[in-house]
């Protein structure tokens, strides 16, 4: 068992507030990824949950044992750093057995314990080399079979994979989620690449400025952002917005049309992705300014009242820069957001 | 058949170029004979008999005569004064390396309130001409005992050699990041084993290089030596007080003796030297 719970987490640097009241709250076995832009806060909260940075303020719990006191060794978590920190001096064998030496493991377990690790990240017979021996991809092997043999009960991640090229990037990943889900420990990765994000958590926590802006599953923070900036920072091209003024109550004026929305204030900004548009002649109007055809599908970038607006368009449809198209939004997938809080209404 | 030469470069960067080449080997040259001209000529006449060293004209090239490193070798106090020398170096490599390298490491993994000044202050030390301390000095040292000691001489070269000690080790713990200590940290080890166990193996040999910088400072420093001690010097003050009123052989056995420990030293060490400095960081 080990729940992490964060509590009203802060860290400032001088004047610089890193960290504002953090609340969060990771289940065993979970994989909770913090994404956000680099600068946000992602590092810095893993940092105080691994222990090499206190917190200003707030309380940290690991499996119903308060840790924000305690140094690093005595959390029950291993941690894998975004430059892999593999030991130069000492072979692939000794590094994975570091840990298990310093718990004074009986030399018959710390055997066991590599050799089950390296078989499970296929390092096998790299054992006996040394780090400025192995390709990049292999020392971030050794790296995690290091926090694996471990046996933790936290897994602390921090851009494990953002050092790699990117075609083994997705080989690691993939094996990293297998490894992972494997394992059961509670998992905490750092990252800034979504499309990671996405397709190796149970939850993601969207960070901006040193706050959590959502926490939810990832099908979650897709379709149903919590605010504009998980919108505009989540998806591949990312979420359209428009502003929309009040026609009547729940009718609202969106670039010449007219649609239902919920019932508030004055000024609402419209929002909808770019792949839930269709061709249709009651939609917006909108001139198309750069065509990408991607093969599956075709990136459309047009213009609908005065401001950039992106679609994903089936491949066959015929269209070339300066045409006149009609998009229209389908209607379960609009979301709307207060222009003045960002928060989705 | 003619061959064309293919040749893109206007004449005037041609020029130009072959100009800077020029000047930039002749700088090498000049500042190559400057340290080894003086070198070979020391040991021409440490390896030539006293005949030949005061004889002329000179050959210029050593006739590998023995007879006057012998000579100083069995000289009365030579031994003693080297074994001086060995002494007070080791002390002095023990003491500053003692000193210098938890400040170096202190100065590359912490933040602390006035560490620019501090770094500042270190070779600051350097500025305070010897010879303006020497007789405060010898009468503090006096009263407190320490004078015509090794230890006294030693603490002395300490301060003389703890600047380099700092910057050495200061550009060695700065070159082992910091996620390898975390990553001990995080695997068991409290602050100390992570250092014993991860950072030491690998500064070890820089470690060892900027102690046997100590040690030449500590060999060749003649001033102190000189002042601070009377029946127990070392071989420079020795040799300074003595090889005034020898003959010239012997004065040439005397700088040898001096100059080829330092520089087998300072060659062995040099590439952490040039760390130090900045210009190759390995």
């Amino acid at each position: 068992m080990a729940e992490i719970v964060i509590k009203n987490v802060a860290k400032s640097f001088g004047s610089f507030q890193a960290l504002h009241s953090i609340d969060l709250t990771i289940s065993d076995q979970e994989f909770m990824v913090l994404l956000g832009a680099s600068g946000c806060g992602k590092t810095t909260l893993l940092r105080i949950v691994a222990g090499l940075e206190t917190p200003s303020q707030g309380e940290v719990w690991i499996g119903g044992r308060r840790v924000d006191k305690l140094p690093p060794r005595e959390r029950g978590i291993a941690m894998v750093f975004q430059n892999y920190a593999v030991f130069p001096h000492l072979t692939v064998f000794e590094n994975i057995a570091f840990g298990l030496r310093m718990k004074k493991l009986p030399q018959q377990e710390i055997d066991r314990r590599v050799n089950r690790t390296a078989e499970l990240m296929h390092i096998e017979q790299l054992l006996k080399r040394y780090s400025g021996q192995l390709s990049g991809g292999q020392r971030q092997r050794v790296a995690v079979a290091r926090a694996l043999a471990m046996e933790p009960d936290v897994i602390l991640m921090d851009e494990p994979l953002s050092n790699l090229d990117a075609l083994l990037r997705l080989e690691m990943r993939a094996e990293l989620k297998g490894v992972l889900d494997e394992s059961k420990t509670t998992t905490i990765y750092v990252t800034h690449d979504q499309v990671e994000a996405m397709s190796l958590a149970d939850r993601i926590s969207v960070m901006n400025g040193g706050k959590i802006v959502q926490a939810a599953s990832p099908v979650e923070v897709y379709r149903n952002p919590a605010a504009r900036f998980v919108g505009s920072f989540i998806g591949n091209p990312p979420m359209n917005f428009l502003p929309a003024k009040r026609a009547s109550n729940g009718q609202w004026q969106v670039a010449g049309l007219e649609m239902p929305g919920p019932v508030a204030g004055d000024a609402l900004e419209f929002a909808i992705r770019p792949e839930d548009l269709t061709v249709s002649p009651d939609g917006f109007a909108a001139t198309v300014r750069v065509v990408e055809p991607l093969g599956a599908h075709t990136l459309v970038t047009a213009e609908v009242g005065g401001k950039p607006f992106r679609a994903v368009l089936d491949s066959d449809l015929p269209v070339s820069p300066g045409d006149e198209l009609r998009l229209s939004p389908k209607p379960d997938r609009v979301r709307w957001f207060d222009p003045e809080t960002t928060r989705a209404v | 058949m003619t061959a064309t030469v293919e040749n893109n470069t206007p004449k005037a960067v041609e020029t130009a170029r072959s100009a800077g080449r020029f000047l930039f080997i002749a700088a090498v040259v000049l500042i190559c004979a400057w340290v080894l001209v003086p070198i070979y000529l020391l040991m021409v006449n440490t390896l030539s008999s006293p005949q030949e060293v005061t004889g002329f004209p000179k050959t210029g090239i050593p006739s590998f005569d023995f007879s006057s490193i012998q000579f100083f070798i069995s000289f009365a106090g030579v031994a003693k004064a080297l074994w001086n020398s060995v002494l007070v170096a080791v002390l002095t490599m023990i003491l500053s390396i003692g000193i210098g390298a938890p400040a170096g490491y202190a100065l590359s993994r912490f933040d602390f309130p006035g560490k620019e000044a501090f770094r500042m202050l270190v070779v600051m030390t350097r500025a305070f001409p010897l010879p303006l301390l020497a007789l405060p000095l010898a009468v503090l040292f006096i009263r407190s005992g320490l004078d015509d000691t090794a230890i006294g001489l030693a603490i002395v070269h300490t301060v003389l050699a703890i600047p380099f000690a700092v910057l050495i080790t200061f550009s060695l713990f700065s070159g082992i990041p910091l996620e390898l200590e975390e990553a001990a940290w995080t695997l068991g080890c409290n602050r100390w084993q992570a250092f014993q166990k991860v950072v030491l193996p690998l500064v070890l040999p820089g470690i060892a290089a900027s102690a046997v910088f100590a040690f030449t400072i500590s060999w060749n420093e003649v001033f102190a030596a000189a002042v601070l001690t009377i029946e127990n010097r070392t071989l420079p003050a020795f040799l300074v007080q003595n090889l005034n009123v020898s003959p010239l052989h012997l004065k040439f056995a005397g700088g040898a003796a001096m100059v080829i420990p330092a520089l087998i030293f300072i060659f062995a060490v040099r590439k952490y030297l040039f760390a130090m400095w900045g210009i190759a960081n390995r």
